[in-house]
């Protein structure tokens, strides 16, 4: 995964502005910013670890811990907010039983908060990865994080009888 | 041009000036706390806003550029309110204790608020939190006073070139400091202490040593020298309301001699041995590689300034070669008072206290690095600022500005005006010419009062040629020749001058690199706040300085000579490279 982000980095290491977008598909290469990568990419676009590390701060996309298998964001942008979007978060952080920022000890799930996917008129909203939950309810937590548990378990037997485990 | 007018009064100023910068022009005086003249705009306090007719919206004057026909006014009800208003919300956050600051009485915000007239804060609320970084002998870090203007930022970055420090986190949380909140020992910090020479508050100081100094004074068993930079005579007065520029070398040595010091000595003593030794060795570097055919590191670096020396050890290790081997004056001093000096007095180098007073923060870690202890112990004890001998010259009690005019004492403090101009960016390399022309030619420098004009000021990099004639025999070899040489001040222009060499764009013989901007007189442990004028005007009293001395270069010091007979032998001898010479370190960028 190094030497992936070597070749990227040799490709933006004249470029102007390349900060954000190396550390963008960084973190789609590692699923998060481990320490060695930053350094990296520091001393590639020959900026101070102090700015890199300030932008990693700032944003809250960027993470520096590695993330569970599935991404929960519970929006809570204005109409979300005043839709329930923090009761659907309490109801979250519980059923999971983790903190904003955190992930579940079998690593199947992350918990983080987002302000407005342009999704109000679907208020409250949950993204978990690429998909969209509408009008979300804490009763209906339990069916939606079922299916990605599921999901979670069918991918981990693939993996474990896939090309790499026979290698 | 652009006409404009300020509380109604006409201005005309150059197109694209800022409306701060047109009020200055006027004498009208706008508050701000995070512009620096010569940095990036920050605007980040929001102290300077001003009202500009026809805008909705009150204007930040550091960052808005004037227009033909503006009419500005800085002194209405909405501006003295919102003023007001930023200022009491950034009291609210402020972790304060005035009283007990290192910045008490020397403080911006605490000055604005009270040239406001803030008796009240209206607002409650959090307040930042406290985390003191004290991981460095020369700073001390305070997160709880921070206001977040972002200059120590800027001049860390743009001016530095090191970037040791920016705003970490978002909002609230938001801290400046370095990345992932690593404390300032385990980043690529040089100690400059440029930081501290520009914060507004308390929020980054230099590490107060006046306490371990007083305990000196009062061992019976310390014989307690103290030694002063070049740069502290042209400065030390404004601790005492001088106009910037004013010498004060007699009072000062009167001043240390109250409080209580054995024996008052002088830097400069050391520089003119800086000059022989460094001198020698650029000779001797030119000979290996002109005459002998070997290849030898050139350009060579001057290696006085210990932020610089820091540098390069982060950020160019392959060029460590090149620095000059010569330890920095201070570090000279404190191994030839511990060796030389003690013996003169039939004591053992652990029975002198050496405390020097520098213009510098990064001094403070320099006389702590492990490779300084050329005496059996270590060289230096204690570094303290300009603005440290200030306040202990105050909490004494002594009528600074009634004192005598003294002189220093012997042998350590007779020096020349070559070391004085060590203080000046510019100064080393004219220093270091005054006697390498005469040492290889038996003629004085063939320039104007012995000035090398084309060094000296306050353009970032400047470059001299000097073409060699009439060589003696011993060195034939460099008849013709033109000696290239480059100074550079602030670490940016360094960076500048290494790049060009590294890509064989420049080949210079000689480089001076002074870390500060303007030199050490502009060090990072000066008097605040130092601004150009106030460089120009201590850069001036040091010429003055050196243009008052009957003796002007290194070699003709006696007390020099004398050393070198009695006790090191040669310049580069045996005695010289232990005691004088030292050697550098790689260390991590990141």
């Amino acid at each position: 995964m190094l030497a992936q982000l070597d070749d990227v980095l040799r490709e933006y290491a004249q470029a102007p502005g390349a900060l954000i977008p190396v550390l963008q598909i960084a973190q789609a290469i590692f699923g998060y910013l481990p320490e060695t990568a930053l350094k990296r990419i520091a001393q590639a676009l020959d900026k101070p670890y102090s700015e890199v590390a300030g932008v990693v701060g700032f944003y809250s996309f960027f993470t520096r811990v590695p993330r569970g298998k599935h991404l929960i964001r519970v929006c809570l942008g204005t109409a979300c907010y005043v839709r329930g979007g923090k009761e659907v978060l309490s109801a979250l952080k519980s059923a999971l039983r983790v903190e904003v920022g955190e992930t579940t000890s079998d690593r199947t799930f992350s918990l983080d908060v987002g302000r407005c996917f342009g999704a109000c008129g679907l208020a409250p909203v949950i993204m978990i990865d690429d998909d969209v939950h509408q009008r979300v309810r804490p009763t209906k937590l339990p069916k939606i994080l079922e299916q990605y548990r599921h999901h979670a378990a069918e991918t981990l037997e693939s993996a474990a009888v896939g090309p790499e485990a026979q290698s | 041009m652009t006409k404009l007018s300020i509380n109604n009064v006409p201005v005309e100023v150059p197109e694209g000036s800022t409306i701060l910068c047109a009020a200055k022009r006027a004498g009208i005086k706008i508050p701000t706390l995070c512009h620096v003249e010569g940095l990036q705009v920050i605007g980040a306090c929001r102290v300077c806003v001003v009202e500009v007719e026809g805008a909705r919206n009150l204007a930040g004057s550091c960052s808005m550029p004037v227009a033909e026909g503006m009419k500005v006014f800085t002194n209405t009800r909405r501006v003295r309110e919102a003023r007001r208003l930023v200022v009491e919300l950034l009291l609210s956050e402020h972790n304060g204790e005035c009283q007990t600051c290192d910045r008490n009485e020397d403080c911006e915000l605490q000055a604005l608020s009270a040239e406001l007239g803030i008796r009240e804060v209206r607002y409650g609320g959090e307040r930042t939190r406290r985390r003191i970084d004290n991981s460095t002998p020369a700073l001390i870090r305070d997160n709880g006073k921070c206001i977040k203007c972002r200059r120590c930022v800027s001049v860390c970055l743009e001016t530095q070139h090191v970037g040791a420090l920016f705003p970490q986190n978002r909002g609230f949380n938001t801290v400046i400091g370095p990345a992932f909140n690593l404390d300032l020992a385990s980043v690529a910090c040089v100690q400059c202490g440029q930081c501290a020479a520009i914060c507004p508050v308390g929020a980054i100081t230099e590490r107060d040593e006046i306490d371990e100094v007083w305990t000196a004074l009062d061992a019976p068993d310390k014989h307690v020298v103290v030694q002063t930079a070049p740069a502290i005579r042209a400065a030390l007065g404004e601790c005492f309301g001088c106009e910037p520029g004013t010498l004060v070398t007699g009072k000062m040595v009167a001043a240390l001699r109250r409080l209580g010091f054995d024996a008052v000595f002088d830097t400069n003593f050391a520089a003119d041995l800086t000059i022989l030794e460094e001198g020698t060795e650029l000779l001797t570097r030119l000979k290996k590689t002109l005459l002998d055919g070997e290849p030898a590191a050139l350009p060579m670096f001057t290696s006085c300034s210990p932020g610089w020396i820091k540098f390069m050890e982060y950020f160019h290790p392959d060029m460590l070669p090149n620095l000059s081997s010569c330890k920095s004056p201070q570090q000279m001093f404190g191994a030839v008072a511990k060796t030389y000096y003690a013996n003169k007095l039939g004591k053992r180098p652990e029975q002198i206290f050496v405390a020097s007073v520098m213009p510098c923060t990064a001094k403070k870690f320099e006389c702590q690095r492990p490779e300084m202890n050329a005496s059996g112990v270590r060289d230096v004890d204690v570094v303290l600022t300009t603005r440290e001998l200030g306040k202990m010259i105050r909490s004494a009690g002594i009528d600074f500005m009634g004192l005598p005019d003294e002189e220093m004492d012997a042998p350590l403090g007779l020096s020349t005006g070559a070391a004085d101009i060590f203080a000046n960016t510019g100064g080393v390399m004219e220093a270091a010419l005054r006697t390498a022309h005469e040492i290889v030619t038996g003629r004085p420098l063939p320039m104007k009062n012995l000035h090398v004009e084309p060094v000296a000021g306050l353009a970032g990099v400047k470059e001299a040629s000097l073409e060699i004639r009439g060589a003696l025999p011993e060195w034939r070899f460099l008849e013709g020749a033109v000696l290239n040489v480059a100074v550079a001040h602030g670490l940016g222009n360094a960076q500048k001058v290494v790049a060009a060499v590294k890509s064989g764009a420049k080949q210079y013989h000689f480089v001076e690199v002074m870390t500060c901007p303007g030199g050490c007189i502009g060090g990072g442990g000066q008097p605040r706040f130092t601004t150009n004028a106030i460089r120009q005007a201590r850069i001036a009293a040091i010429y003055r300085e050196d243009e008052g001395k009957d003796l002007r270069k290194s070699h003709e010091n006696p007390e020099i000579r004398q050393l070198y007979k009695e006790f090191l032998g040669q310049p580069l001898g045996e005695k010289s490279h232990h005691l004088l010479h030292t050697e550098y370190q790689t260390r991590a960028r990141v």
